[in-house]
Formats: C-alpha cells, structure tokens, sequence
C-alpha cells in the first residue's frame, strides 16, 4: 500500500454522559479503500462530523496529507482535499447541477460565478469517471441515483483526493451499486481514496479491502477483506447479536384488501401510480422494494388514508371504499407505522400518554362528551410501555427524549393492540439498530401469524426478501408483477427496480 | 458554540433565566430614563407608585387589564395551535361594534337577556373576522401574518366610516364618537361604589374556562398537536382545517370580548381611540404567559400595570410614557431568549 | 372618459415612481431576508426607525447623505438583533420580528419625545429635491416619469439592479439562493450558514430603514407618529406577489403605487367626490391582500424560509 493519506488519531468525543467515539484511530492509505462499519448509533455519523469541522473532538487529531486539520473549522477538511458524500444529499434543489457544483468553490466576493470554465471541468471529470449528468439541469427533476452523481462531481470538483461516502447504496438499485462501484474502482486505482460507510456486509466485502468495526464508539477491530467472513464481521459489529426472528411457513387466508387499476396524481414528494393493482391477503406480508420516489409513498398514503385514487377502486372485505381519509382509514382497523416517526409518527413536545392516543382521542375509552378520559389514556400508555418494553422515565415523558428504537416500539404498540387486520408498515426498521431492528420484524410476523394482512414498504431489499411471501416493485408509478418467496433472486428484482425489466415487458406485449 | 436540550432541567435553571430577563429589562429601563434626564429609581419607583400605589391607581391596572386579559387568551389560543393572529387588535374593534349596534337602544330588552346576546353577537363577529384570513390559509395558502395584520387597517378604517356614518352620535357635535349605551347594556360593577365593572370578572371567568378546554377536552388536545405538529394530527386522522377553524372562531371571538368590555363595561361610547394597541399588546401577554391561559392573567396584570404606572411616571417625572412600551418590547425578546435557555445550555461542540 | 385621463397624465406616473419608492427600498431588503430563509416582521418597525433616524440625521445638521447613512446604519443594527436572535438562536421569527417591530416603534417614538419635549407641530427639514436626468426621458412611457425624480428614487431603482444582478450573477448571490432553499448544501461546501443568514438580515434591514428614511428625506420633509402606516406589511405581501424575484417584486411595487396613485387622485375628481374616503384608503391593504391571494397558489417559496438551521443535525 501507499503513502498514508488519512490519518485519524485517537479521536474523543462524549455527548454529556454518552461516549460517542472513544479512542477512535485510522488510517488510509492512497488508492485504498477502507469500509466504516457500524451500526446505528454506533458513532459513525459523529466520527465523520469530527473530521470535517462540524464537532470538535474532545481529544485527538486528525491529519491529512501529513498535516494537522485545524479542529472545528468546516473548510479545513474540504480544503485539504477531503469530500463527502452525505448519505441525505446536500443540494439545493432551485438549482441547477452546475451551480450546486460550483457553490461555495471560489471566493464568495468575486464578480463573476466561473461558469463557463466550471462547465468544461465538470464535463471532463463526468468523462472520465461515466458519470453521466446534464450540467444544467434542475436538481429538483433529477433521479436519487442523479442526484448522488452530482454528489460525488461536487467532490471531485474540488479535487478531493479522499472521499467518504455515507451509506451510499441505500437508495440504489443493484444495478446502479454496481455501477458506482465501477466508479469507485476505476477513481481508487486513479489514486483516490476512499472511505465507505455501511452496515451492509455483502457489499463492504466486496468493494473494500479493509474494514474498521465501529461498536459503541470504539473501533473493536480491523480486518482485511481477505482475511474475514461476512458473518464474522456482523459478530464483531453487533457484540453479542439477536438473531433474526425465523420465519414459520403459514397459509394464507382470504383477501383483506385491494387495489383495482388504481392511479393517483403525483405530489410534490410523492410519485404518482399508474394502473395499479396489488392485493393483500390474511396472514401475509406483502413486500414492496423500489428505488425511495417510485411511489412507495404514494402506496402507503393510500393505505394511511393521505390520498384517494384518482382513478380505480380500493376494496376491503370486498366492498369498495367509498369515503377515504387518515380517520376512516384508522377506524377500518388498519395500523399505520409512518416512515417518518419523528414527523408523522410522533408529536415530539407531546408526552408518550398524548402520543399513544393520538389516532383515538375521540373514541372510547380515551374520549367521552368531548372530555378526554386521561385516566384510560394513562394505564393505556403503561400497558404499552410493560408490553412492548418501551424503555423510558415513565408515561409522562415527552417523546423527543427516547430513543428512535423506543419511540418506534411504542408506535407499534400503539397500533398494533387492537388487532389491527391491515398493517402498513412503511420503512419500518430504517435507523434502528439491529436489536431494535429483529423486534421490529418479531412483531411483524407475530402480526401475521395473527392473521393480518401486512403491507412492507422498504428499501432494504434483504428486508424485503427476509420478511415477505410476496414481493411487489415500483418503479416510475407502476408495479411489477407478483412474486412469491424464493422464486425471485435479487438481481431479478433490481432488473424491475431500474424500471429495465417493465420496459422488456412492454416490447413483448408489443410483438 | 451549540445548544443542547436539558432533559431534566434543575429548578435554577427554570426560574434563573425568567427572573434575570426581567431584571435587565428593568435595568435597560432605567438607563433609557436616565437619558431622558429622569432619575432611574425615581422613575422606577413612580412606575410601580402609579400601578399598585393606591386603591385607585389598583384599580386602574384591574381595569386595564381587562382587555389585555381577553386579547392576551385570543393569542395564546391562536399561537398555541401556530395560527398566527396578529389581527386581535381588529377583532377587538369588532367586538366594540356590534356592542354599539345592539347596546344603543335599539333593543329594549332587559339587561339579563341583551348583556348576554351582545356577548354572543359580539363573539361572532370577532370569530367571523378571523374566519376569513384562516380560510384563506387553509384553503389557499396565504400567510396569515400578513392577512391579519392588514385587516387591522382595514377595519380601522371601517370604524372611522362607521362614526362618521351610520353609527355617529347624533349629540357628538362633529367629533367622530358613537352614541352612548343605555343603562341596560352596561355591564355593572363589581363591587358598588368602586370603579370596576364586571368585564373583569369575565375574563377572569374566561381564562379559567380556557385552561380547561386546553387541559381536559379533546379540542384542546387536538388543538395543541396541531400546533406541536401538523403533519402528525393529519396523519393521524385529526381534521385540521376544521381544528383550526375552531380555534380561529375561539380566538376571534376573545378578542372581539376586549373591544364589548371596554364599551360596555368602561367607556360606554365608541371611539377611534378606544383601544390604545390592546391587539399588539395581547401579543406580548401571551407570550409573557408563554402561552398559559391562567399565566395570561398574571402577565396581564403585569403589562396594564406598567403602562398605567407610565402614565402616571410621565405626568410626574416628565419621561415620555413610550417607556412602557420599550420595557414591554424588550420583555418580551428577552423573554423569550429566557424560555430557551430554560430548557437548553450553549455548549462547546 | 375622466378616469382614463387620470393614466396619461406624466405628472400621475411621477407620483407613482415616487410612491414606488420606499416601496421598492424595503421590498428588496424583506426579500433578501427572505431569500436567505428569513422572514423579518420586524420590517415595519424598522422603517419607522429609519424615517425618525434619517429625518433626525439631516435635522441635527449631519446633511441629508448623513441621514440616510445613520438611518441605514440603524437599521442594519436591528436587523444585526434580529438576526442574532433567530439566525443564531433559532428562535421564532415570527415572534422575534414582531417583538423587534414592537421594540423599534417604541424607542423610536420615545427618542422623539426625548429629542423634542417641546415641539407641538413636528420640525420640517430642507428635503431632497428631484433632480433631473434628461436623458432618461427618451425612454418610452415611464421615461419622462423617471427623468424627475429625486436621488433617493434613483438609489431604489438602483438597488433593484444591484439585488439582481448579486442574486444571480455573483458566487454571493449563488450561495444566498442555497442557502434559503436548503442550508446543508451551504454547510456542505464549508461555507457558513449563519454567516450568509445574519448577512443578508442585517443588509436587508439596512434597506428596509433606507425604505422608512425615504419618507421623511424625499417624499415628506419631516416626522410624524404614524408615517410608516402598515407599508411594512405591504412590503411583505409584495415578496410573494414578486414570487421572490427582484424584478417581479419591483413591477408589483410600481403596480402597486400606481393604484395608490390613482386613488387619491380618484378622491379629487367627481366621481370620488360621493364615496367616502375611508373607502379609498382601504384600497392598498385590499389590494394587497388580493395579490397575496392570486400569487401564494403558484409561487415557489424559498424551501428553507422559517427554518432555523442547527450545526450536525438534520
């Protein structure tokens, strides 16, 4: 290996009593790639805000280039050469591909914005790297995958000769993680070098030769690639692991509900459908992979009630729905777990008590007269907490002072007490660390082995592929076919997240 | 420099902050007295001596705070569901109106039917006023900061036309004024024989009713999660447009209540000036009151107490009587800077 | 047939360039706030402070340039405490530019009152007069309405060119443009947000003071409680119906001052004679309120604007 070209060293840094990173030392070499892994919470995300300025550590130092970065100044970082990829992109998206590149690039005292030598750089480096982009685009109309493109232009563009990518497949299909990693490859032996944040295993094998293990803030060991296992790493990254809930085969009941060539209008975030139809049956998780904004959030407003068709029907037990709000869709017993807990989810400044009647406020036994019977709501909430081991001061504590695990274990029991028939569960384990993470599938099949009929929507496809009988994509509106469990590969599934495979079926039912 | 969240905040923390933003108020106060050539404990002094120095000067202060009573609940009712009503100061108008409309003789009902019917009236054109900037919000999106806020001119205006109009006073010899109210629309006083009449005890009556409402019905709780957090109550099924319908004809109609109280239970006649920014000044009780209905009382009490002592202060010391306003103002920004700091500490990063 | 002459007149759009102008001063300076992410409601207070602080200037003998410099300098301070407390705190703007807006209105009336104990009608000052500039006149419609006008008209107009062109020609203006829609992107590329932000607050209310002092340097020739009268607020409704352009903002000020223009002299004429002019001065507030009205639906708001930013979070 090469010269070292980042050098963290013995990077403190507690949060009150919380000790986010401990003694956290690293090395990278030019040309190399070395994976971060670690699971949520773990002190990667503050790790990382340490070495571009945004914290300052408590102890320790950080050198690039063999030189010392001046701690808690933002552009030291960039300036010595060091970019980032955030794992939520930081574009601004009035405007245009071009102008977020060249944001912040030169002196902001300047006269003129360097367009036009700006343009052929960014041409070049496009070139070279196949990055495709069109350099005057909107960001607003450009695709995830685009969008990290612009990212790692943005990076290269100041010529970064070290580059962080923060959990950079997430919102990708197979595909196009190969196709970064082609990228990442042929920049690597350019002699960039690379540091990958991820908690998936398969893909830090594959593009890394190193791997550091973050747990609890310590790095607890670093390995070559060569030289471990998937499964050792995923020991070593958990400490002493959950297993993952088995899965016991069950037969599937009648059809709960229904979707009959249903389309909706798009919304500003929210792709619309076109001509979709899926069903949901008794005791049976239906899962839904797709690339985030193919209209996954459309599915699940329809489900929660946000939005009603435009065109086509929703059935349940057979009868068309007619009148279709959030409230209707509560009282039709379906359980809705938001994407958003910390927007939709929750009311932050509300106590769990508020929080756990927040979908039945008017309705027996929490509601009589319009009086609110906060005796029901607060044994309620405890049976809550006792139930679904909610982990927290008590009853009356606002809700922005849990965990995301606890806050997420309480939405569960909040919806899932009443015997829910339908249960939407939108992304329902993203941020969660592993343990909260098997609870969260526990329930699920709990639910189903119920007989609830249970709509996952996510975008971790081993997610879907763990948990689901059935497994639906979107992709620009529209929904793949039905597969059942184990008669699809995951290559398969990425041929219809790319939207390559619907087009192939479109030519066959040309010809 | 970052702020951190306190998760159990020591009870230091929570009255250190309050207490020290009320004590550089006062400290800024007096340096602005001194520069207007007064003595600063002279000045103080004759502040609190004019608000609470004599069964009089207490009664004053009782008085003037009534309306700022009812406009300080119409804002924290609005504000506390983030419905920003800037526009008290018309409602209140409103609210005088039609207790001219009703209270002028044209119904000869007696005081225990037409005392309550101008309530009512009156609450209704106060929560319609503020109906229409709350649908333009709901409905179309406008920013209701701006819509209230241009309302109060507007309806100021309508006042004036009003008084030169339809409702002046036949015997007001060219000056722009009502007629007065018969005896049978003024609310009595409380106590015979001293100057405080029954608004008081409404509004007091009116807080209390307030707190429960938030506290206790499900109005309330919806009232406040939609103003915690609107996406959350929509998605949980809460219709909010219609909450904060509700809350808009709640809100309005208090402070339409500030504008019948002055006329019906003090001034007895419509003016132009028959509310000196009562509206504007609710603004600062509620959030002095950090939006607590039975803390509206206090922080009422408070605010008509500096500037009825003001008045008094400037007759004696020859201070202009804007002090009161400047310490309001300042009250309220360090006020809020205190809140923060009760619950939040800066901290290295 | 009157009420169509009322248009042709030059002296008519003369007076409307000249109602246009504070108009456009502190429409720009909300918008650069705004652009940043910054709603300042403390806007109206401001321009009052600006009025007494520019009159107050020339009055004392600084002249009528050292008004309208110590009016800007005062402004930029309030906008400086404006910005500190919801820039740097993130606190409500809302009730941070009311409170400044309350603050300013009161320190202004009473420095007034402190200044002038004894003065029963207000003070008047030598204020500025039109100067002409022939050439403007060649240019159609508006020409020979722009060519008298006094220089502070000229500062308004140029102040347009100026917001626009740093808005969209300059790495500034690039990154205050990010910096409202998203302040990561900011972050990101290691500028500073709070810079940016407390910047544009502070250059904003020095416009906006600019826009008060207009009053009583240009348009009136001396103080009066009361002047400033809800233009602020108009101000405000003139961003969205501007849709957050320079350009735009700066029609619907010329707009907007034409149909103040047109009112009053509607009052003047017969027809104006019969209705009674409360009705005539309700107009503006109503026609602002209209533009918000026909606008909001469709404009693109700055995404960021009203969101406090905080260092690492997201």
């Amino acid at each position: 290996m090469g010269e070292v070209v980042l050098r963290l060293e013995g990077i403190t840094k507690n949060f009150g009593a919380l000790k986010a990173n401990e003694n956290v030392s690293l090395n990278l070499a030019k040309g190399e790639v070395i994976a971060l892994l670690g699971e949520n919470g773990a002190g990667k995300t503050t790790l990382m805000n340490i070495l571009f300025g945004q914290y300052t550590a408590d102890s320790g130092r950080v050198e690039v280039f063999g030189k010392t970065l001046q701690p808690g100044m933002p552009r030291a970082a960039l300036d010595a050469g060091v970019g980032m990829v955030h794992q939520h992109f930081t574009l601004a998206h009035n405007l245009s591909v071009i102008e977020n590149v060249i944001l912040g690039t030169g002196s902001l005292w300047s006269w003129k914005l360097r367009n036009k030598q700006a343009r052929q750089q960014l041409l070049e480096l496009a070139n070279r790297y196949h990055l495709k982009i069109n350099p005057d685009a909107k960001v607003s109309t450009l695709s995830v995958g685009e969008r990290q493109r612009v990212e790692i232009i943005k990076a290269l563009f100041r010529q970064a000769k070290i580059l962080i990518l923060d959990e950079p497949t997430a919102v990708l299909t197979p595909q196009e993680t190969e196709a970064l990693f082609k990228t990442l490859k042929e920049a690597t032996e350019q002699g960039l070098s690379v540091i990958f944040i991820s908690h998936k295993l398969r893909e830090v094998m594959i593009i890394a030769q190193k791997v550091a293990i973050l747990r609890h803030g310590k790095i607890v060991a670093t390995k070559e690639t060569k030289e471990t296992s998937a499964n050792e790493l995923a020991a070593l990254m958990v400490g002493n692991p959950t297993s993952p809930p088995a899965v016991v085969k069950r037969k599937s009941g009648p059809v709960v509900m229904e979707f009959l060539n249903v389309s909706t209008e798009t919304q500003h975030h929210s792709k619309g459908l076109k001509n979709v139809s899926m069903r949901l049956c008794s005791g049976e998780i239906v899962g839904l992979a797709g690339v985030s904004g193919n209209g996954q959030t459309s599915i699940a407003n329809l489900f929660a009630g946000l939005i009603t068709p435009s065109e086509g029907e929703l059935y349940l037990d057979g009868k068309p729905i007619e009148r279709w709000s959030p409230r209707q869709s509560v009282l039709r017993g379906i359980a809705r777990i938001p994407e958003d807990r910390h927007h939709a989810g929750t009311v932050a400044d509300f106590s769990l008590t508020e929080n756990s009647i927040i979908e039945r406020y008017r309705d027996q036994p929490f509601a009589h007269h319009g009086w609110v019977n906060w005796q029901a709501a607060a044994s309620f909430t405890k049976e809550l907490i006792k139930q679904y081991d909610v982990r927290c001061p008590g009853p009356n504590t606002r809700i922005r002072l849990l965990s995301g695990g606890n806050m997420q274990k309480l939405i569960l029991g909040r919806v899932l007490q009443n015997n829910p028939r339908v249960i939407l569960a939108h992304q329902p384990s993203r941020g969660l660390d592993i343990g909260a993470v098997h609870y969260v599938h526990k329930q699920l099949l709990e639910a189903r082995q119920k007989g609830a009929a249970i709509i996952l929507i996510s975008e971790d496809l081993d997610e879907i592929l763990q948990l689901s009988d059935i497994i639906y994509v979107s992709s620009e509106g529209r929904l793949s076919p039905a597969f059942q469990r184990g008669k699809v590969t995951p290559s398969q599934l990425g041929g219809w997240m790319s939207g390559a495979s619907f087009a192939e079926q479109e030519t066959m039912h040309a010809s | 420099m970052r702020l951190e969240a306190i998760p159990h905040p020591s009870l230091s923390r929570r009255f250190l902050p309050p207490i020290l933003a009320l004590a550089s108020t006062v400290f800024i106060a007096s340096l602005l007295a001194m520069v207007a050539g007064g003595n600063p404990f002279a000045v103080l002094g004759l502040i609190i001596k004019g608000a609470v120095g004599s069964k009089f000067a207490l009664l004053e202060t009782l008085n003037r705070a009534t309306p700022l009573i009812f406009t300080g609940l119409s804002v924290a009712v609005a504000f506390r569901a983030k419905l920003w009503n800037i526009g008290a100061e018309a409602q209140l108008y409103s609210g005088a109106v039609v207790a001219v409309i009703m209270g002028t003789g044209a119904l000869a009902w007696s005081p225990s039917v037409l005392i309550p019917a101008m309530i009512i009236c009156s609450m209704s054109a106060g929560a319609l006023l503020l109906l229409i900037p709350t649908l333009l919000k709901t409905r179309l999106g406008v920013d209701e900061v701006v819509t209230t806020l241009l309302l109060n001119f507007i309806f100021l205006l309508l006042v004036s036309l009003l008084l030169e109009g339809p409702l002046k006073d036949p015997m007001g010899m060219g000056w722009p004024k009502s007629a007065r109210l018969i005896a049978e629309a003024r609310l009595p006083r409380i106590v015979d024989g001293l100057r405080l009449h029954w608004g008081f005890g409404i509004a007091l009556i009116a807080a209390v009713i307030i707190w429960i409402v938030n506290t206790k019905t499900t109005f309330g709780y919806a009232m406040r999660a939609v103003g915690f957090n609107a996406e959350a109550a929509r998605y949980a099924g809460m219709p909010i447009n219609l909450i904060m319908m509700q809350t808009a004809l709640l809100s309005g109609g208090l402070a339409a209540l500030a504008g019948f109280s002055e006329v019906a239970g003090l001034k007895g006649t419509l003016t132009l000036d028959l509310s000196p920014g009562f509206g504007y000044s609710g603004i600062i009780v509620a959030m002095l009151a950090l939006l607590h209905p039975l803390g509206v009382v206090g922080a009422a009490l408070f605010v008509a107490g500096i500037f009825v002592g003001a008045d008094s202060m400037s007759r004696a010391a020859g201070v202009p009587t804007y002090l009161a306003d400047i310490m309001l103002a300042t009250a309220l920004l360090l006020m809020v800077v205190a809140v923060l700091l009760t619950k939040f500490r800066f901290k290295r990063e | 047939m009157e009420i169509l002459e009322i248009f042709l007149t030059a002296s008519f759009w003369t007076a409307a360039i000249r109602i246009a102008s504070p108009l456009i001063l502190a429409t720009m300076g909300e918008l650069i706030c705004e652009r940043a992410g910054v709603l300042n409601l403390g806007i109206e207070g401001i321009m009052v402070a600006g009025a007494f602080v520019g009159w107050f200037g020339a009055y004392i003998g600084m002249g009528l340039w050292g008004g309208v410099l110590l009016a800007c300098f005062v402004g930029m301070l309030l906008g400086l405490l404006h910005a500190s407390m919801t820039v740097s705190l993130g606190l409500s703007q809302h009730v941070v530019g009311l409170g400044i807006t309350l603050l300013a209105t009161s320190l202004t009336y009473y420095a007034y009152r402190v200044a002038l104990p004894e003065v029963t009608s207000p003070p008047k000052i030598e204020a500025f007069q039109p100067i002409s500039i022939a050439i403007l006149a060649y240019i159609p419609i508006l020409g020979p309405a722009l060519a008298e006008q006094t220089p502070l008209t000229y500062l308004a107009i140029s102040t347009v060119l100026i917001t626009s062109f740093v808005l969209y020609r300059t790495p500034l203006g690039l990154a205050l443009r990010a910096v409202g829609e998203n302040p990561f992107s900011v972050a990101a590329q290691g500028l500073s947000v709070l810079g940016l932000r407390v910047g544009a607050v502070v250059v904003g209310s020095g416009l906006m003071a600019l826009g008060g002092a207009f009053l009583t340097l240009s348009a009136f020739d001396s103080f009066f409680f009361g002047m400033v009268n809800g233009r602020g607020w108009v101000c405000i409704a003139l961003v969205v119906f501007g849709a957050w352009k320079p350009h735009k903002a700066f029609l619907g000020a010329i707009l907007f001052a034409a149909f103040d223009a047109f009112q009053i002299r509607l009052q003047q004429s017969s027809i104006g004679a019969e209705i009674p002019y409360q009705i005539f001065l309700m107009m503006p507030y109503f026609l602002s309120i209209t533009a918000l009205v026909v606008i909001s639906r469709k404009a693109e708001v700055p995404a960021a604007l009203m969101a406090p930013f905080y260092k690492g979070e997201r």
